[in-house]
C-alpha cells in the first residue's frame, strides 16, 4: 500500500523543497570570529567562540542572563574597549579583515556597525537633529542632504508618516516605541553595513515591539543584523540563524528552524523549553 | 510517558498540560484497542450485541479526539511550545486523527458484523489471524507512544507490510469464494469490506508508529521506505 509513495515523482522537488534548512557554508559571510576569549581582569566572559555571520540575514543570540551575549555583541564594535581590565584573545573578521588589528580606526569602525540599546536613548534635541546627528559628525551640514537622509532614514525606520509634521519637536516627546525607531533611523542615517541591537524591544509594549521586529524584518535587505534577546519567542520570530550561549560558550548554532524544533544538544533544548538547566 | 518528555519545566502548570494530553491519549487508544477487539469478535462470534455496542460507542472516541484538539491548541496558543514539546503537541494533534478513523474503521466492522447477522450468513473465511496481526499492531504503536520506544514503532511499520500481504491473501480468498457460489457475493462483499477495515487499520498504525519516530528523533519518516525509515531512526541526533 505505501510502496507507490516511497518514489517521489520529480515534478514535485520543484513544488516541494527537501528541506527549509539554511546553509551556513552556502551564505555570504559578513562577520567571522575565530576562537574568541574574553577577560573581564580575571573573569573569562567568553570561552572559544566561533561563529560566522551571514550577510543581510538577521542572527539572534539567546541564554540566560550572564551568558555572554551582550559582550559577545559589543565585540563587533569594539565597545568593550571602553570597559577597564578587559582582555580579547582570539580574532573577528569583517569582510575578512581583523576588526582588532593595530591602526583600524575605530570611529570608522563604529560607523560601519552600528549599535542600539535597550533603552531607547534619544538626544535631548529635535527628532531631526537626532537623526542629523551622525552626518554633522562627520561635517556635512548641506540642508538639502541633511534633509534627504533625515527622510530615508525615518522611512527606513518606518517612522517618517509619525512624525514628518513635527521634525522640529524635541525627541524626548516621542513614545517609548517611537524613540526606539527614532534611535534606529539614527543609526541607520550613516549608512552602516552591519546593525547591532542589544534588546532592542524589551522595554517596548507588544504593538511597538511588534512595530520593532517588522522594521528588523525589512532592514535586513540592506544590513546585517545581529540581535540579543531574553525573549525566546522574538528570535524565533525574527532571526534566520540563532545562537544559544551558556557561561560564555557557544552552546548551538544554527538555522532558527532547527534550534526551536529539533536542537541537536540537550542544553539547548532545556533552555527553549523552559526546563530546569 | 517517560518523565523526560513531559516533565521538569520551570512551570509545574505546563508539566500538567503536557501529562494530561498524553495521558489522553492513552485513554483514548485503549477505547479504540477495546472496539477494535469487540468488532472483531462480534464479526467471528456473530454477536449481533456486541456489535451494536460498536456501532453506538464510537462517539466517545470522537469525542475525546475533539476535546484533545482543543487542548492541544491551548498549549500552543499559550505556552508556545519549542523542541521537543512542539514535536509532542504536533504527534498528539496527528496521532489523535489517526487512532479517530481507527474508530471509525472498528465501527465499520461492527456494520459488517450487523449486515450479515441481518442476512443470516456467517462469514465462510477466517479474518481471525488477520485480525490478531492487527490488534497486536495498534496496542505496540500505543505503548511505542507510551514508552517512546523507537524500536517498538519500528516494528510495528514492518508488521504493516506483513498486514499488507495477509490483506491480499484474503481477497484472492474472497474472490475464489465468490467465483465458486456467485449466491455468497453479496455476504463476500461486506467481508471484503471488514478485511478492507483491517487493512486500513494497520496503515493507521504504522503512522503512529511514523509519528514516533518523528517525536523522538525530530526526523520525518513519513513516506520513507523501511530500510530509509530505519536508517532516520538509527541516526543519532
Amino acid at each position: 500500500m505505501t510502496a507507490s509513495l516511497n518514489r517521489r515523482p520529480p515534478e514535485l522537488a520543484a513544488l516541494v523543497p527537501q528541506s527549509s534548512k539554511r546553509d551556513l557554508n552556502q551564505a555570504d559571510i559578513c562577520l567571522e570570529v575565530q576562537n574568541l576569549d574574553l577577560y573581564y581582569g580575571d573573569k573569562q566572559a567568553l570561552r572559544g567562540v566561533n561563529l560566522r555571520i551571514a550577510r543581510h540575514q538577521v542572527t539572534a543570540f539567546i541564554g540566560p542572563s550572564g551568558c555572554g551575549k551582550s559582550t559577545l555583541l559589543r565585540c563587533f564594535n569594539r565597545m568593550n574597549d571602553l570597559v577597564d581590565g578587559v582582555r580579547v584573545d582570539g580574532r573577528i573578521l569583517m569582510n575578512g579583515s581583523d576588526i582588532n588589528a593595530r591602526g583600524v580606526d575605530v570611529a570608522a569602525l563604529r560607523r560601519r556597525v552600528g549599535m542600539v540599546f535597550q533603552k531607547p536613548n534619544p538626544l535631548p534635541k529635535s527628532i531631526y537633529e537626532n537623526v542629523a546627528y551622525g552626518l554633522r559628525l562627520q561635517g556635512i551640514n548641506s540642508r538639502r542632504l541633511l534633509d534627504e537622509v533625515v527622510e530615508r532614514s525615518l522611512r527606513g525606520a518606518a517612522l517618517w508618516d509619525e512624525v514628518k509634521d513635527r521634525l522640529n519637536d524635541s525627541a524626548l516627546g516621542l513614545s517609548g516605541g517611537q524613540q526606539q525607531r527614532l534611535v534606529i533611523a539614527r543609526a541607520i542615517a550613516i549608512e552602516p553595513e552591519v546593525l547591532l541591537l542589544d534588546e532592542p524591544a524589551s522595554a517596548l509594549d507588544p504593538i511597538s515591539t511588534l512595530k520593532i521586529e517588522e522594521l528588523i524584518y525589512e532592514l535586513k535587505g540592506n544590513y546585517t543584523i545581529l540581535i540579543v534577546t531574553h525573549n525566546m519567542q522574538q528570535a524565533a520570530r525574527v532571526s534566520d540563524y540563532t545562537a544559544f550561549m551558556y557561561l560564555g560558550e557557544m552552546v548551538e548554532y544554527d538555522d532558527t528552524n532547527t534550534l526551536f524544533t529539533n536542537p541537536a544538544k540537550q542544553q539547548t533544548e532545556d533552555y527553549v523549553t523552559g526546563r530546569y538547566g | 510517558m517517560s518523565r523526560s518528555l513531559v516533565g521538569q519545566h520551570i512551570s509545574a502548570e505546563f508539566n500538567q498540560e503536557l501529562a494530561d494530553i498524553t495521558n489522553r491519549i492513552m485513554l483514548m487508544g485503549g477505547l479504540v484497542e477495546q472496539q477494535v477487539k469487540d468488532a472483531l469478535e462480534s464479526l467471528h462470534e456473530e454477536n449481533r450485541q456486541l456489535a451494536a455496542v460498536v456501532v453506538t460507542t464510537d462517539y466517545k472516541i470522537n469525542a475525546l479526539e475533539v476535546a484533545i484538539d482543543e487542548e492541544c491548541m491551548q498549549i500552543i496558543a499559550r505556552r508556545q511550545p519549542a523542541a521537543s514539546d512542539l514535536r509532542l503537541v504536533m504527534t498528539v494533534i496527528k496521532v489523535i486523527t489517526d487512532l479517530e478513523r481507527i474508530g471509525d474503521e472498528a465501527e465499520g466492522i461492527g456494520q459488517v458484523a450487523l449486515a450479515l447477522a441481518a442476512r443470516g450468513d456467517s462469514a465462510q473465511i477466517d479474518l481471525v489471524s488477520m485480525g490478531r496481526h492487527v490488534r497486536q499492531m495498534v496496542r505496540n504503536s500505543l505503548d511505542a507512544f507510551a514508552r517512546t520506544d523507537v524500536d517498538l514503532a519500528l516494528e510495528v511499520a514492518r508488521e504493516e507490510e506483513v498486514v499488507d500481504r495477509e490483506y491480499e491473501s484474503v481477497v484472492r480468498q474472497l474472490i475464489t469464494y465468490m467465483m465458486e457460489d456467485p449466491r455468497t457475493i453479496s455476504s463476500t462483499i461486506e467481508l471484503m469490506w471488514a478485511a478492507r477495515s483491517l487493512e486500513r487499520i494497520a496503515d493507521h498504525a504504522r503512522n503512529i508508529a511514523e509519528y514516533i519516530i518523528f517525536l523522538v528523533k525530530g526526523r520525518d519518516v513519513r513516506h520513507l521506505s523501511l530500510e530509509q525509515m530505519e536508517k532516520a531512526a538509527r541516526a543519532v541526533r
